[in-house]
């Protein structure tokens, strides 16, 4: 532990005894009856049923990250044999618990490749002053990278981390341009080998993990209804079945559905039903009373529109074929109501501001048909590109009023049946995806009579050929998908806020033994916790003091152990900073153990400041004794605390109501009491 | 002209650099460029020059500021109408006249001066400003939008001098006023009764008064020096006062004076004293002067709004006793609870309301079929509770037995006046929020079970206290099950009236959400007492209206389904905002960047980037160059660096917010970026010129350079300034139409 400071020379020169001991230590402790409770323990809920998912080669989609850290667990539960069958919805079910972290969580692994990456990059800078572009000096460089990556691909967490590693480097890189004992080549030398170790190979590593999280999930899955109907259409089953062999030009005759792109609140398709809006609404309001026109996140033949051409009369499609381009005026006819998508100056029922967009009734109406739209394709790379199904992403706008047709995201009342609500926008405000759709399944209508087109409707759709994504494609979409998703931020039991990280306010309870009171608890060492937090606090004041006191010419430490205070502070500081100061803008549930990668840096930070207390803050060998002895005494009520909260870590003690009370040092912790 | 050297240290050999403040520094810079012009016509007389250049430079001054004041004051009449947020502002500043208290997310200087301007030039508060496209008719609102418009018609001088303090360099300086004078959008935006070109002054005369304080920097504590210190100061406090997001031109000068101290901290010939000095006198100029007045504005505030108003509801109940016409104000009431008191309960969290039962029943399958209980907004019978003991029905206001007061810890039962019934919880999942349970009304004219029972207490109080009416934070804690009665804020459906939903809370986290205060308090046998005694102090105030302010601010959530303005369309001018008219026959006005301008300013930041670095990494490897182009990378790498991170601290933001934000959000980061643009292509050009010395037209290169941009600039106002003025007749698909052919962006609406 002394040695930290040294560590990019001693680890090189011997791997001596400490090392060794260290590591024992450090797995002895975290592998320690790893495989105890033999039961689903908190979040492992989550991850267990991913890892579920990669076996059976299912597409899912989660928010908290990319795919990287997912795919090393079920690596992991791949090795240990795990096949896949078990249903991971219950906490305290029984199971094989895998060995990659002792709970199968992705902070830990995080943390590793985030100490990985400053290790490797204090390693490459020490290579750096001895001997550039040698073999290690290359190995050590690609590490950095590679390790970044790594951690990015395990939690968006790790792009912080991974900025820090680049600012530094760029600071580094700096003042390699200003040395001008290097010749300009060796300087561009020098810089391209890090733009490439440190940018392209991280990018390329990171699309690499997208690629094979592709490759591995070719099913489609439970979240399959978030992403477009391009990308369901690429999956194995789901939608791939249905649209496999679809015409692909929508042509005047064609049968569509119509999806909306934008998919929220939930995914659905424009549809309508025999029931009309009500003549009077709840707050008196008066409606057209005409066929209702909503939008339904089921599949249902009701979905299912027709083509129609304005100028002619027929529901079928021609021979030759006429296809619908940009531009096109088209009528929408209902297929199995034969009424055609109408909207007027009438308020909408949920959203007074826009227009109510209503199946035309003919009969017993005063008002005119107003039934003509104009096709826009919104992503046409020529202006007279035709309509292609699911391809292409399309606007209506109507003719009469120039509104476009909008999921506006209400939901109705009971006399809509809770449907989601349709409208005609008037002030369209530039480019929203709620105006946006794009044709789902879609067939070319032969039957001219009603009832026959009822039966051809409800028929399944004729199968033709097969349309694939470009894997760039799909890596696109989805990883706009992850960035985008909300998951909806409920208040949990465990989650706290930021500010009470810190001072350990707060713990998580992992699992509770379903009889006696075993349990497990994140729960940090509160004496490591203060000492950190003390650490940085000496650090960033003992800094602010020498640059103080260096602006006036003041040396207090020679140059070089200055230049490497500075570097410590910037990695161990730093890396606490871009950790945690983060958390404060975000918006989403957060829970202590996000404080874990943060944390790690300030333990980093506490041997140094130690040693340096000791270096050169100590005058006389006696202060230096004194000094000696207060840490011993530090460190040991450190293992005593460690060992007192034991039962907690490890849950293989049953504890009795008094002694969990002892345990219970601050009233915020949340400690399970059983009532008997 | 400081000679080049490596290590790019830019402060030391800078200096010099610097001019001097006031007369002196015209002079100085007069110098300065008289020298340069001698040394390339050494035939020219220095001193006749001189004199015609100082001349030369008033008159131009005055022809920047003659320019500007006309473009903004032509057609101010029109439209006769209100424009957009007019509504809002013109409004507010009614309810100054009018002395009616009212609630905004912005802090209060902009509105009180949009008021100060209506009441100097006979308005009197009457017109309603309903909504967009009400006529003014008689109203009086010119002296309004003049006020606007005089401001604003100010960015462009301030934004002139400030360059040529920068660049000193009279091209660059014309440039960017050109540049600003031939915005559509900076023009429409003065043109109305809205609060940026307040705001947009304000930080304006910050950064001018900053830049002309670091000029001075050679002649400390000189009069000119405190008078641009202190004035940076007055700047920032009337920026800050106007919206929060003067808190970024506070961010710049703050970096830029710990930069300054860095500097003289470093200089050694300097005593600690002296540098303890400068440290004091930008304390007291940056920090203390511009706080002082911000909470000024606010004293000034409060007592102009006196009168109750639409903005009563957002604010405590102690808060609303300042207002006379409340019915807080001047009332009495006991000031101790105790038991048989009649009491309102208002939850702490703003916009939440009263604690309220009615005689509904939760519906079937939610909960157990029992009364609701919700919170409601305003005030109203069922919001009335009586406060009991727990295990008698007695009436306490029986005149035999004695007042017992209500002590926290106590247990209590609170029955609702009108129905009857206890507040009540238990093991049921509560209507909206799952995981809390149910709170209902239960029981027959006051008689039901053990779960009518509550602690009450108050928070941070011991045992045994009395409890005070509007002051305590009090909880009440459901005694089975240990549960805390709390709103989650929720909008229950149809069947709850769409009030909000009340729950029992079993996480005991302290939040405003599961804590009360007791407003009304009928009790006839305990003393009433004036609530004056109970008004809050100012600095209380002052924090109130913070945290609404801000709790509003947060408010302003961008609903799913709607289109909302993106930061990242903001500098490549994707799409404006109506401020008036959408059809053809309507009079329409644009609010659009003019994209001749905007383009260019995008342009030259990539432009800028690219330049500074390649000027940066070869002054990092030591290359030896001339001095004139030492100066020049100089003016780019300080001046522009200065500019660039004001567009930065202005822009950036932006994208962190999770609020509702709008195109004019980016007009202050625009200006910053014009300043860019200026002196970024008056530099590119004289190095230009520098580099082609040899060739016989060289000089003339900046000259056309220039003339070409301010001709290019005019030219593109002369065709896009309907869209400012207004216009009438046709859309632009039209060939009639006055923008026939000028729709050069789909997303552009006119």
């Amino acid at each position: 532990m002394w040695g930290f400071l040294k560590r990019p020379v001693v680890v090189t020169a011997d791997i001596n005894l400490h090392l060794v001991a260290l590591t024992g230590m450090g797995l002895l402790s975290r592998l320690w009856q790893l495989t105890y409770p033999r039961a689903v323990v908190f979040d492992e809920v989550y991850y267990g049923q991913y890892i579920s998912f990669y076996m059976k080669r299912i597409f899912f989609l989660d928010d908290s990250g990319p795919p990287f850290g997912h795919m090393v667990l079920a690596l992991g539960g791949y090795l240990g044999g795990f096949d896949g069958n078990f249903l991971w919805n219950r906490i305290g079910a029984e199971n094989a618990l895998i060995t990659q972290s002792r709970l199968m969580l992705l902070e830990s692994v995080l943390i590793f490749f985030n100490l990985l990456a400053v290790l490797s990059y204090l390693k490459f800078f020490n290579c750096q002053k001895q001997s550039p572009f040698s073999l290690s000096w290359w190995f050590w460089l690609t590490l950095t990278g590679v390790a970044c990556s790594c951690a990015v691909g395990i939690k968006y967490m790790g792009v912080f981390t991974y900025m820090l590693m680049l600012v530094v480097a760029a600071v580094h890189a700096w003042h390699l341009i200003g040395d001008q004992t290097l010749s300009n080549v060796r300087v561009f030398c020098h810089l391209l080998a890090r733009a490439v170790a440190l940018l392209v190979i991280p990018a390329v590593l990171y699309l690499l993990f997208f690629y094979v999280h592709l490759i591995l999930l070719f099913r489609s899955g439970p979240h399959d209804q978030i992403m477009s109907s391009a990308f369901q259409a690429s999956l194995e089953g789901g939608l791939a079945r249905i649209t496999q062999g679809q015409p692909l030009e929508v042509a005047f005759g064609s049968q569509v559905t119509l999806r909306s792109v934008f998919g929220k609140p939930v995914p659905c398709w424009l549809h309508s039903h025999q029931n009309t809006y009500p003549m009077i609404y709840e707050n008196g309001r008066g409606s057209s009373h005409q066929q209702q026109v909503t939008c339904y996140p089921f599949k249902d033949v009701n979905n299912w529109w027709i083509v129609k051409d304005p100028r002619r009369h027929q529901l079928v499609v021609s021979s030759p074929l006429r296809p619908v381009r940009h531009g096109d005026m088209v009528q929408l006819v209902h297929g199995m109501t034969a009424r055609s998508l109408n909207t007027h100056d009438v308020a909408a029922p949920m959203s007074p501001h826009s227009q109510e967009v209503s199946c035309y009734i003919d009969y017993n109406i005063s008002m005119p048909a107003q039934n003509l739209w104009r096709l826009e394709i919104v992503n046409r790379r020529s202006d007279t590109e035709v309509w292609k199904t699911i391809l292409s992403e399309v606007r209506f706008v109507h003719v009469n009023t120039s509104s476009v047709l909008k999921l506006s995201g209400a939901h109705l009342p009971d006399w809509g049946f809770r449907q989601l609500e349709i409208v005609g926008e008037k002030l369209s405000r530039g480019y929203h995806e709620s105006t946006v759709w794009n044709v789902e399944e879609h067939r070319y209508g032969t039957s001219q009579e009603q009832r026959e087109r009822e039966w051809e409707l409800n028929s399944p759709v004729q199968v033709d050929a097969s349309r694939n994504l470009s894997f760039m494609a799909r890596f696109s979409e989805l990883q706009w998908r992850m960035l985008v998703l909300r998951s909806d931020d409920s208040e949990h039991k465990y989650s706290s806020s930021p500010l009470e990280w810190v001072t350990l306010d707060t713990n998580i309870a992992y699992w509770l033994h379903p009889r006696t009171s075993a349990q497990i608890h994140l729960l940090g060492n509160i004496v490591i916790w203060v000492s950190g937090s003390l650490a940085l606090a000496i650090y960033m004041l003992l800094f602010l003091w020498y640059l103080l006191r260096r602006r006036r010419n003041v040396h207090d430490l020679p140059q070089d152990a200055w230049l490497r205070w500075v570097l410590v502070g910037a990695l161990c500081a730093g890396g606490w900073a871009v950790n945690y100061l983060p958390f404060f803008l975000m918006e989403k549930t957060l829970f202590l153990y996000h404080y874990l990668p943060a944390l790690t840096f300030q333990i980093l930070l506490l041997p140094v400041v130690l040693q340096h207390i000791s270096d050169h803050l100590c005058r006389s060998q006696l202060q230096r004794s004194v000094f000696s002895a207060l840490v011993v005494a530090w460190y040991s009520s450190a293992c005593h605390v460690s060992n007192t909260l034991r039962p907690l870590t490890y849950g293989d003690k049953s504890l009795s109501p008094e002694e969990l009370k002892a345990l219970r040092w601050k009233d915020s912790w949340d400690i399970l009491i059983r009532k008997h | 002209m400081p000679p080049a050297t490596g290590g790019g240290l830019a402060e030391t050999e800078l200096r010099p650099r610097r001019g001097r403040c006031g007369p002196q520094a015209t002079r100085a810079a007069d110098r300065d460029v008289a020298a340069r012009a001698a040394a390339r016509n050494p035939k020219r007389p220095a001193r006749g020059s001189r004199r015609f250049e100082t001349a030369s430079r008033w008159a131009l001054l005055a022809l920047v500021t003659l320019l500007s004041f006309a473009t903004r004051f032509h057609r101010l009449d029109e439209p006769p109408h209100i424009c957009w947020d007019e509504t809002h502002f013109g409004k507010m500043g009614s309810y100054y006249i009018n002395r009616t208290f009212f609630f905004d997310v912005h802090p209060p200087l902009g509105k009180m001066l949009i008021g100060l301007a209506g009441y100097l030039s006979g308005y009197d508060g009457t017109f309603l400003f309903q909504k967009p496209g009400d006529k003014y008719e008689h109203h009086s609102y010119m002296g309004m939008r003049g006020f606007c418009a005089f401001l604003g018609s100010w960015l462009v001088p301030f934004a002139y001098l400030t360059v040529l303090d920068l660049s000193k360099s009279l091209s660059a300086a014309l440039l960017t006023a050109a540049l600003l004078t031939f915005d559509t959008g900076c023009l429409t935006l003065s043109q109305y009764i809205l609060l940026d070109p307040i705001l947009m002054f304000f930080i304006m005369a910050a950064m001018l008064s900053m830049v002309k304080y670091n000029s001075c920097v050679d002649r400390p504590f000189s009069a000119p020096w405190w008078f641009w210190l202190s004035l940076t100061g007055v700047s920032l406090a009337g920026a800050l006062g106007v919206k929060f997001v003067g808190l970024f031109i506070i961010l710049q000068v703050g970096l830029n004076t710990i930069a300054d101290l860095w500097y003289l901290f470093g200089d050694l010939s300097l005593s600690l004293v002296t540098v303890g000095k400068h440290l004091t006198a930008r304390v007291l100029c940056l920090i203390v002067l511009p706080l002082a007045l911000y909470t000024a504005t606010f004293a000034v505030h409060f007592m102009v709004l006196s009168k109750s108003g639409p903005g009563d509801g957002f604010f405590s109940s102690a808060f609303q006793a300042r207002l006379s016409g409340n019915n807080l104000h001047n009332a009495s009431i006991p000031e101790h609870l105790a038991y048989g008191s009649v009491i309102t309960v208002k939850n702490l969290q703003m916009a939440i309301g009263y604690l309220h039962s009615h005689r509904h029943l939760y519906p079937e399958g939610i909960g157990a079929r029992q009364q609701q209980v919700t919170t409601y907004l305003h005030k109203d019978y069922n919001n009335l509770w009586i406060i009991k003991k727990h295990n008698t029905n007695s009436d306490p206001l029986d005149p035999s037995f004695p007042v017992e007061f209500v002590r926290h810890g106590d247990i209590i039962r609170l029955e609702h006046k009108e129905t009857s019934r206890n507040l009540h919880s238990h093991y049921h999942e509560a209507p909206l929020t799952r995981k809390h349970y149910q709170v209902t009304g239960y029981g027959i004219n006051g008689t039901g079970d053990s779960n009518d029972f509550w602690r009450i207490e108050v928070v941070n109080r011991k045992f045994g206290n009395r409890i005070k009416v509007l002051r305590s934070r009090i909880r009440l804690i459901h005694l089975v099950t240990g549960c805390v009665l709390g709103s989650s804020g929720k909008v229950l459906p149809k069947w709850g009236w769409e009030q909000l939903e009340v729950t029992c809370t079993p996480y005991l986290k302290e939040t405003l959400n599961s804590i009360w205060n007791v407003e009304d308090h009928i009790n006839p046998k305990l003393p009433n007492i004036s609530l004056n005694v109970l008004q809050p102090s100012f600095p209380e105030i002052l924090l109130e209206s913070h945290m609404v302010m801000i709790w509003g601010n947060n408010g302003l959530k961008p609903k799913d389904n709607e289109f909302t303005s993106k930061p990242w369309h903001w500098p490549i001018n994707y799409q404006g905002l109506r401020f008036s008219g959408v059809n053809d026959t309507d009079f329409r006005v644009y609010l659009l960047g003019n994209p001749v301008v905007w383009w260019l300013n995008l342009l030259s930041i990539a432009l800028y980037l690219l330049s500074g670095s390649i000027i940066a990494i070869a002054m990092q490897r030591g290359t030896r160059v001339p001095a004139e182009v030492a100066g020049l990378s100089q003016v780019l790498l300080r001046g522009g660096g200065q500019v660039l991170l004001g567009w930065m601290l202005h822009y950036f933001p932006f994208f962190l917010m999770g609020r509702v934000l709008y195109f004019h959000h980016y007009f202050p980061a625009m200006l910053f970026s014009s300043m860019l643009t200026g002196i970024l292509w008056d530099t590119l050009l004289r190095l230009c010129a520098w580099g082609l010395a040899s060739w016989p037209l060289a000089r003339g290169i900046h000259v056309a350079g220039i003339l070409s941009l301010l001709l290019g600039t005019a030219y593109s106002f002369y065709l896009f300034h309907p869209l400012a003025y207004g216009m009438v007749g046709p859309l632009a698909q039209d060939p009639q139409s006055p923008m026939a052919g000028l729709r050069w962006l789909d997303s552009w609406e006119f």
